[in-house]
C-alpha cells in the first residue's frame, strides 16, 4: 500500500519529523496553560484587592459615634405649653440640646467656645427630640437620658483615634478634642451600630445620611425594569426565533437589536428624557421613568440571550412535539420554553446586574437629585445606589469617604443576593435531556 | 456482496453485472464507477415507476408529488399508494428523497423554510395539503417516529400522556392512566417501566426510548404511523424488538417506514418502494423487489453495488 501514499517518505522519516516538533508543541501548550493560569490569578488578585480596599474603608461606616445627654423637656425652654402639631413645629428643641451640653460642661463660656461646644452633637438631634415628644407627649417637663448622633467631625476624630495616638483633627480644635476625650473616658461618647445609615435617606450631614432612600429607589427601579423587560424580551425572542418568517425584515430587526446592545447607555437616558418626561410628562426622578429607560437598555441583552437559549433547545424536541400534533404555541409553551428558561434567566440576570449598576442614563432623567425622603412607590422622587455612591464620592466631608465605601458594599450585597436567587432558580428549573 | 441479499433468499440475477466478491482488482473499481456514472445519467432516464405503485384499498394516495427546497427539486413526480394495514418500506441511497417524501405525509415539511410540496396527497380521500386542512388533527391521525429516539425531558408517564392531553382525548385521570398503560403494553414496554412511570423518559436505554416514542405515537390512536429510520441508532437486539413490534402494530395501523437496512425492509414490509435521486424507481411486493427486481437500478442497489 506504500505506493499509494502520495509522498515518498518512509515511515521512519515521518516518525522522525513528528518527534522533532514534539518538544516545541509541548512547550507551546505549557505556555498557553501558563497564560490561562496567570490571567485567572490576576483576576482573583484584582477582586481580592478591590474587596479588601472597600471593606477596610467602608466597614467603619457601619458604626457611628453617639453621645449621651441628659435632656429636659422644659416648657419654658421649648417655648410651648401643650404638645400639639402646631406647637411642636415652633418649639425650640435645639435649645434643649444646648442646655444639656452646657449642663455637662458648665465651665465653657464665650460665644465662640459655646458654638464649638454645641457642634459636638449632630444638628439633627433636635428633630429626633421632636419626634420623641410627639410620640410621648407625657414627657413634657420631664428629664431623660438619651443617645444622639455625634457630629461627623467628632465621629471622624473618634474613629481616627483607634488608628493613631493623636488622631485626625481636621476641623476639630484642640479644645473640642479635649472635651471628646473626657466624654470618651466617662463612657458618654460611644461607637454604636449605625442604624441611621440603614433608615435614612441622603443628607448634607454625613452622620444623618443613610442608604435607605437609594436602596429603595434601586429596588423600585429594578422592579419596573424586570417587570417590563423580561416579558417583553422573552416574547420578542420567542416570536423572532419560533414564529417570524426569515426574511429581509427580520434580518434587519436582528441586526438592529444587536446594534442596540452596544449603544452607550447615556443615549437611552436622553431618549427617556425626550420621550417619557418631555412628551408623556411622567414625573422626574421617579423609579417608573428610570425603570422604563433601563428597560430600553436591557431589552437587547435579554432578547439576544433568550434567542440563544431558544436556539440551543434540540430541534428533535420540537419535531417530537410537532409530530404529536401539538400546535406551534403548544410546542413553545410545553417544551421549548421550559428548556430555554434557565438560559433566559441567565440573560435576564446579566441585564438586571447591568441595570443595577447603571448611572449615566439615570442622570439624564433627574435621578441624580438630592433626595432625603425614602420613596414609597414607583412615582416618588428617588435616587439609586450607584448615583448615591457617585454623589457621596463627590462630597467634601471626610465622613462621606467611608459611607461611599459602605454604599458600594450595600450595592455589591444586593447584586450578590440577586445573583444567588437567579442561580438557585436556574438550578431548580434546569432539566437535562 | 451476495450475502447482502440472503435474507430475501434469492439468487442474484443478471450475472454479467455482478463481480465475484474476491475479485477486487482495477476492473471492479472501474466497473463500479461506471455503474455510478450510469446511475447519475439515468436520472433523466427513469421515465416512470415500474412495478405496481397503486393498490385498491389505499389509505394514503399520492399522485404526481413534487417537492422543492427553494430552487432545488428533491422529489420528482412520485405517485404511490399505501394500502390499509400495510407496511410499506421505502429504501434507496442517502439523499434520494425518501425521508422528504415520508415527511410530506403528515406535513412535517411545513416547518422547513422554503420547502414547497406540489401534487395530490390524500388520506382516506381527503386532501392532506388542502387549503383548509389543519395540521394539528392531521398529525394526530398520522403519527411519526423519528430516526433518533426523542422522548420529551419529562416522566415516562407524561411522555405517553402528552398526546391524549393536548388533544383532550381522556376526560378523566383513570381514562388517561388506561391509555398510557395500553400504549406502553402495545409498545412492549409496560413490564419494563411499570414501576418507574414517574422517572424521566430520557433515562431509558436507546431501544426503550424508541419504544417509548412509539408508545407516545400510538397513544393518540393514529391511523397511520410514519417511521423515519427508527432503528438506525439501535443495536441488533433492540432493532429486532422494534421490528417485532411493527409486525404486531400492522393489525391496527398503516405503516410507512424508511430504512437503510434492506434486511429490515425485507423482514417487516409487504411492499417496498425504491427511490433514486428523488424519483420513485420501482414499487412491488417486497418479495418481488428482493428476489426479482424489475428495474436495473433496484437490482444494483439491493445487490449492494452502490448506495
Amino acid at each position: 500500500m506504500t505506493d499509494l501514499t502520495q509522498s515518498n517518505l518512509t515511515q521512519k522519516e515521518v516518525r522522525e519529523r513528528i518527534e522533532s516538533r514534539l518538544a516545541s508543541r509541548h512547550r507551546k501548550e505549557k505556555i498557553f496553560r501558563g497564560f490561562g493560569i496567570a490571567s485567572i490569578a490576576f483576576g482573583i488578585l484584582a477582586v481580592v484587592v478591590l474587596f479588601t480596599d472597600i471593606i477596610s474603608k467602608g466597614s467603619s461606616a457601619f458604626v457611628q459615634t453617639d453621645i449621651e445627654l441628659n435632656v429636659t423637656y422644659d416648657p419654658a425652654v421649648l417655648g410651648i405649653d401643650t404638645v400639639d402639631d402646631e406647637s411642636l413645629a415652633w418649639a425650640n428643641f435645639d435649645a434643649v440640646i444646648r442646655n444639656a451640653l452646657r449642663e455637662r460642661f458648665p465651665d465653657v463660656s464665650g460665644r465662640r467656645d459655646k458654638r464649638e461646644l454645641y457642634s459636638l452633637v449632630s444638628n439633627g438631634a433636635g428633630f429626633e427630640l421632636r419626634e420623641r415628644l410627639q410620640q410621648n407627649p407625657e414627657l413634657l417637663g420631664k428629664t431623660e437620658t438619651l443617645w444622639f448622633n455625634a457630629d461627623d467631625d467628632v465621629d471622624t476624630y473618634v474613629k481616627s483615634l483607634s488608628k493613631s495616638e493623636e488622631g485626625f483633627l481636621g476641623r476639630t480644635s484642640e479644645q473640642k478634642a479635649g472635651w471628646i476625650k473626657s466624654l470618651l473616658a466617662t463612657g458618654e461618647l460611644e461607637k454604636r451600630f449605625n442604624t441611621t445609615f440603614f433608615t435614612n435617606g441622603d443628607s448634607r450631614e454625613p452622620e444623618q445620611a443613610g442608604i435607605r432612600a437609594a436602596l429603595m429607589g434601586s429596588l423600585f427601579t429594578l422592579l419596573v425594569t424586570l417587570a417590563l423587560s423580561f416579558p417583553i424580551g422573552v416574547a420578542a425572542a420567542i416570536y423572532l426565533e419560533e414564529f417570524a418568517p426569515k426574511n429581509r425584515w427580520t434580518d434587519l430587526i436582528e441586526v438592529n437589536i444587536n446594534n442596540l446592545a452596544a449603544v452607550p447607555s447615556i443615549v437611552f437616558g436622553l431618549l427617556g428624557l425626550a420621550i417619557f418626561i418631555n412628551f408623556f410628562e411622567l414625573p422626574r426622578s421617579a423609579p417608573l421613568v428610570g425603570g422604563l429607560v433601563l428597560t430600553l437598555m436591557t431589552l437587547p441583552t435579554i432578547i439576544i440571550s433568550s434567542r440563544a437559549a431558544l436556539k440551543s433547545v434540540p430541534p428533535s424536541i420540537r419535531e417530537a412535539a410537532m409530530g404529536m400534533g401539538a400546535s406551534r404555541m403548544q410546542v413553545v409553551l410545553h417544551h421549548v420554553l421550559p428548556l430555554a428558561m434557565p438560559g433566559m434567566l441567565t440573560g435576564a440576570i446579566i441585564g438586571m446586574a447591568q441595570a443595577l449598576g447603571e448611572t449615566a442614563p439615570l442622570l439624564m432623567i433627574g435621578m441624580v437629585a438630592f433626595i432625603v425622603d425614602v420613596p414609597h412607590g414607583i412615582t416618588d422622587p428617588s435616587t439609586v445606589l450607584p448615583v448615591q455612591i457617585f454623589l457621596w464620592a463627590d462630597s467634601p466631608e471626610r465622613a462621606f469617604v467611608e459611607r461611599t465605601s459602605a454604599a458600594i458594599m450595600v450595592l455589591l450585597a444586593v447584586l450578590i443576593t440577586m445573583n444567588t436567587c437567579a442561580v438557585w432558580l436556574r438550578k431548580k428549573l434546569e432539566r437535562r435531556w | 456482496m451476495t450475502s447482502m441479499t440472503l435474507n430475501a433468499g434469492a439468487p442474484v440475477p443478471a450475472q454479467d453485472k455482478t463481480n465475484s466478491a474476491t475479485d477486487l482488482t482495477d476492473k471492479s473499481a472501474t466497473e463500479s464507477t461506471s455503474v455510478k456514472q450510469q446511475a447519475v445519467k439515468t436520472q433523466e432516464d427513469i421515465a416512470e415507476t415500474v412495478g405496481s405503485p397503486f393498490c385498491d384499498e389505499a389509505k394514503l394516495r399520492m399522485r404526481n408529488v413534487n417537492v422543492f427546497y427553494g430552487e432545488a427539486q428533491a422529489i420528482h413526480d412520485v405517485s404511490l399508494d399505501i394500502g390499509r394495514n400495510q407496511v410499506v418500506a421505502m429504501i434507496g441511497p442517502s439523499g434520494c428523497g425518501k425521508s422528504t417524501f415520508l415527511r410530506c405525509l403528515n406535513r412535517m415539511n411545513d416547518t422547513i423554510e422554503g420547502c414547497r410540496v406540489e401534487g395530490d396527497l390524500t388520506l382516506d380521500g381527503e386532501a392532506i395539503y388542502g387549503p383548509k386542512v389543519d395540521v394539528v388533527p392531521l398529525r394526530a391521525r398520522v403519527g411519526m417516529v423519528f430516526q433518533k429516539p426523542n422522548p420529551f425531558p419529562k416522566s415516562i408517564y407524561d411522555n405517553v400522556a402528552y398526546g391524549p392531553k393536548i388533544h383532550g382525548i381522556a376526560s378523566r385521570r383513570a381514562e388517561l392512566d388506561e391509555i398510557v398503560e395500553n400504549s406502553l403494553r402495545r409498545a412492549g414496554l409496560w413490564d419494563e417501566v411499570k414501576d418507574r412511570l414517574d422517572k424521566p423518559g430520557t433515562g431509558l436505554s436507546g431501544g426503550q426510548q424508541q419504544r417509548l416514542c412509539i408508545a407516545r405515537a400510538i397513544a393518540v390512536s393514529p391511523e397511520v404511523i410514519l417511521m423515519d429510520e427508527p432503528c438506525s441508532a439501535l443495536d441488533p437486539i433492540a432493532t429486532a424488538r422494534i421490528e417485532e413490534l411493527i409486525h404486531e402494530l400492522r393489525e391496527n395501523y398503516t405503516i410507512a417506514i424508511v430504512t437503510h437496512s434492506m434486511q429490515q425492509a425485507a423482514r417487516v414490509s409487504q411492499r417496498t418502494a425504491y427511490f433514486h435521486l428523488g424519483k420513485l424507481v420501482e414499487v412491488n411486493d417486497t418479495e418481488t423487489v428482493f428476489t426479482n427486481p424489475e428495474h436495473d437500478l433496484t437490482e444494483a442497489y439491493i445487490t449492494g453495488r452502490f448506495g
